[in-house]
């Protein structure tokens, strides 16, 4: 009985590991893939490649280490918040409340997760010969990371940006044009991230001789989430090391933000074969899940094919993909990387949302409670712990991923607040 | 045989290429189009290729991202797809039809129901921009099954090692993408366009249909003499737009494409 055995096998392959995927064409169970164009297949082909030679060279390896702790200033942090767990336990019954840990992403170079994965991609680029780099951003976060690194190896660099996003994030604009970028403002479409990554797609199709395309998040076509994701991986690495060193066990509970995925699942992804670590993912709500207005792919999605993988997407029947929205301009992207949408399928990540008030809420608890401001990104994970205050006692324990600092996202905290700047 | 096996067997019979147009549906709303496409075929088309709009075409260029947008916005939806493409039909029982599009739209509601409905609709071929050869079986079985060409694309980057696992699953014409880049910009070299047909004909039978980049007639009769057929895109759907979906400013592009395409090789001999 060849299939039923081979359908066995599958699933004792799945069961042996979670950490496995995806297979050689990139598909995470029935999500990711290579849904790209003729002309870019052979590009990608020809990164997988590569990849996979980086991966078995020490020489990559050693150039990658060094970077990330003399340039990106690894490891970062792992904090025991002390005061925030406080304020949260005053909420929960007796008894309960965990300790939060901030994994202190924001205290890297540039001041976010972004820059693991940009030195990655950037030294990939200099191993296939290429002289010029493109990449999309929303926030600004990731063309700052990628600037910064193209800055730092000397070669020309294209920031791709929604014209509207452009318009809201001006100092990561300067940030950019200060670190030599080029920063094209995208006219079509909605003018933000989604149009921001057509447009780069369409820049890469007619450059593909001499120009590499770094991806900020875990998504695009296969290898693009997986090598996204190994490169974000050094973050549950250090906190796994760094837990077990500040407590002697693994932590209960994960907690991430979701736009793209690529924090959450550089958090999530060294854990995922230890059962008894649970694992949160929270979705931009935005105005609320019984609204138009969120950026919730997973909660308010179905899956999908956009911008080269298979995966969950905010979508109208016709397959139309529907504008997202949240008051984070990293999260505002209508679709999650592939990896997310399969755990969130066989149900290893519970995802949850978290509106733009809760998250305006959470933003301000955390500068007052931990002197900390944080990106409005992970202003939406610290919301989410309201979720799940109640439901741990008071020696369980939680990490969450502190992704960015939130100086980049004052005027819109002040504007949402009524304050003048 | 098919109605694209049949067309480019006649025009090849004609010692001349057969000229591919193509119009996005709904622009600048449905109730233009049928108007258009007859105004095409009248014009000497001998394919029509229907732009299924999308919200992110991605491999698309200005001219037809503005009318895959416009298309949207005065309302356009799959079932008005399926409609065009079904009464262009009747009126033309003979003219294939080939949907050109990205893969959300098409997998939308399943692949089946989609090579279904394109079939009952009197669909000839499906070009799926993003649904490379390794990802077949997301729609090619599908359409397959229901009688579809699935027409594959060809690239200056399709290099020698995967072009067989492009050819392997192909059907109804191969096209040709000219140049590495998106719709409506720069023609490549005619001399790179020559080599390019020859090393695709070495490995298939499928005649091979040249596009992106072909604007004018000269340039259309450059390709039409070394390719089994012409592909205009941008052009048409810029004249159109201009127009204001005026169906003679189409026939009028057209008719001038169609006869540089039927000259061409007569003028090469000459």
């Amino acid at each position: 009985m060849p299939a039923p055995g081979a359908k066995r096998h599958h699933a004792m392959t799945l069961a042996n590991s979670l950490r496995s995927q995806p297979d050689a064409q990139g598909h995470f169970g029935e999500f990711g893939g290579q849904y790209v164009a003729e002309t870019l297949m052979p590009l990608v082909l020809a990164l997988d490649a590569e990849y996979r030679a980086a991966k078995n060279d020490p020489a990559f390896a050693a150039e990658l280490a060094g970077l990330m702790t003399h340039y990106v200033g690894r490891p970062s942090p792992l904090y025991y918040a002390e005061r925030l767990t406080e304020t949260l336990r005053a909420t929960a019954p007796e008894g309960m409340g965990p300790k939060i840990y901030f994994k202190r992403e924001e205290l890297n170079h540039t001041g976010a997760h972004k820059i693991n994965n940009c030195i990655g991609q950037i030294l990939l680029a200099i191993r296939m010969g290429k002289t010029r780099i493109i990449a999309e951003t929303g926030a600004g976060q990731h063309g700052v990371a990628t600037a910064t690194v193209a800055a730092r190896f000397g070669l020309p660099c294209t920031i791709f940006m929604g014209a509207k996003d452009v318009e809201r994030q001006q100092p990561n604009v300067f940030r950019m044009k200060l670190l030599g970028a080029e920063v094209t403002p995208v006219t079509s479409g909605a003018q933000t991230l989604k149009d921001a990554m057509n447009e780069a797609l369409r820049d890469w199709v007619a450059n593909v001789h001499d120009t590499f395309y770094i991806i900020g998040t875990a998504a695009g076509p296969h290898p693009y989430p997986e090598l996204v994701r190994d490169f974000q991986s050094v973050i549950g690495i250090e906190a796994k090391a760094q837990i077990l060193e500040a407590e002697g066990r693994l932590p209960d509970l994960l907690v991430a933000a979701v736009g793209g995925g690529s924090n959450a699942i550089g958090l999530f992804h060294p854990f995922l074969d230890d059962e008894g670590v649970a694992m949160l993912g929270i979705e931009a709500a935005g105005k609320g899940m019984h609204t138009s207005e969120h950026a919730a792919s997973l909660n308010g999605g179905r899956p999908g094919v956009l911008h080269g993988n298979r995966t969950y997407l905010l979508q109208d029947e016709d397959g139309q993909i529907s504008e997202a929205h949240s008051i984070s301009a990293g999260l505002d992207y209508p679709g999650i990387g592939p990896e997310h949408s399969w755990l969130h399928e066989i149900g290893r990540v519970r995802y949850e949302g978290v509106t733009d008030m809760e998250a305006l809420d959470a933003f301000q608890l955390c500068c007052r409670t931990e002197g900390i401001i944080p990106a409005l990104e992970c202003a939406h994970a610290i919301a989410g712990l309201a979720h799940v205050v109640h439901k741990y006692r008071e020696d369980q324990i939680v990490i969450l991923n502190l992704s960015g600092r939130g100086d980049k996202d004052i005027f819109t905290v002040a504007d949402a607040l009524g304050a003048k700047i | 045989m098919t109605r694209l096996a049949d067309t480019f067997a006649r025009t090849a019979s004609e010692n001349r290429a057969a000229l591919v147009a193509f119009v996005t549906a709904g622009d600048p709303s449905p109730a233009h189009t049928p108007a258009i496409l007859d105004a095409i075929v009248a014009g000497g088309a001998d394919v029509i290729e229907l732009g299924m709009p999308f919200t992110d075409p991605m491999a698309d260029g200005p001219a037809i991202q503005a009318a895959n947008l416009r298309a949207l916005a005065a309302g356009l939806r799959t079932a008005d797809v399926l409609a065009i493409a079904k009464t262009f039909r009747e009126r033309h029982p003979q003219v294939p039809l080939v949907l050109m599009g990205y893969a959300n739209p098409m997998l939308s509601r399943g692949p089946e129901w989609f090579a279904d409905a394109a079939a009952k609709a009197g669909v000839d071929g499906v070009i799926c921009v993003d649904i490379p050869a390794e990802e077949d079986a997301a729609l090619g079985p599908a359409l397959r099954a229901a009688g579809i060409d699935p027409v594959r694309l060809a690239t200056p980057t399709t290099d020698a090692a995967r072009l067989p696992q492009v050819l392997a699953g192909a059907s109804g014409f191969l096209y040709y993408v000219s140049v590495a880049g998106i719709t409506g910009m720069q023609q490549a070299a005619s001399g790179s366009i020559e080599a390019a047909v020859a090393r695709l004909k070495a490995g298939t039978d499928l005649p091979v249909a040249v596009g992106f980049g072909v604007r004018t007639p000269a340039q259309a009769a450059a390709v039409a003499r070394v390719a089994d057929g012409v592909v205009v895109g941008s052009a048409i759907v810029e004249a159109l737009a201009k127009a204001g979906g005026d169906p003679e400013a189409g026939r009028a592009l057209v008719a001038g494409l169609a006869e540089a395409v039927r000259d061409a090789r007569i003028g090469a001999v000459a």
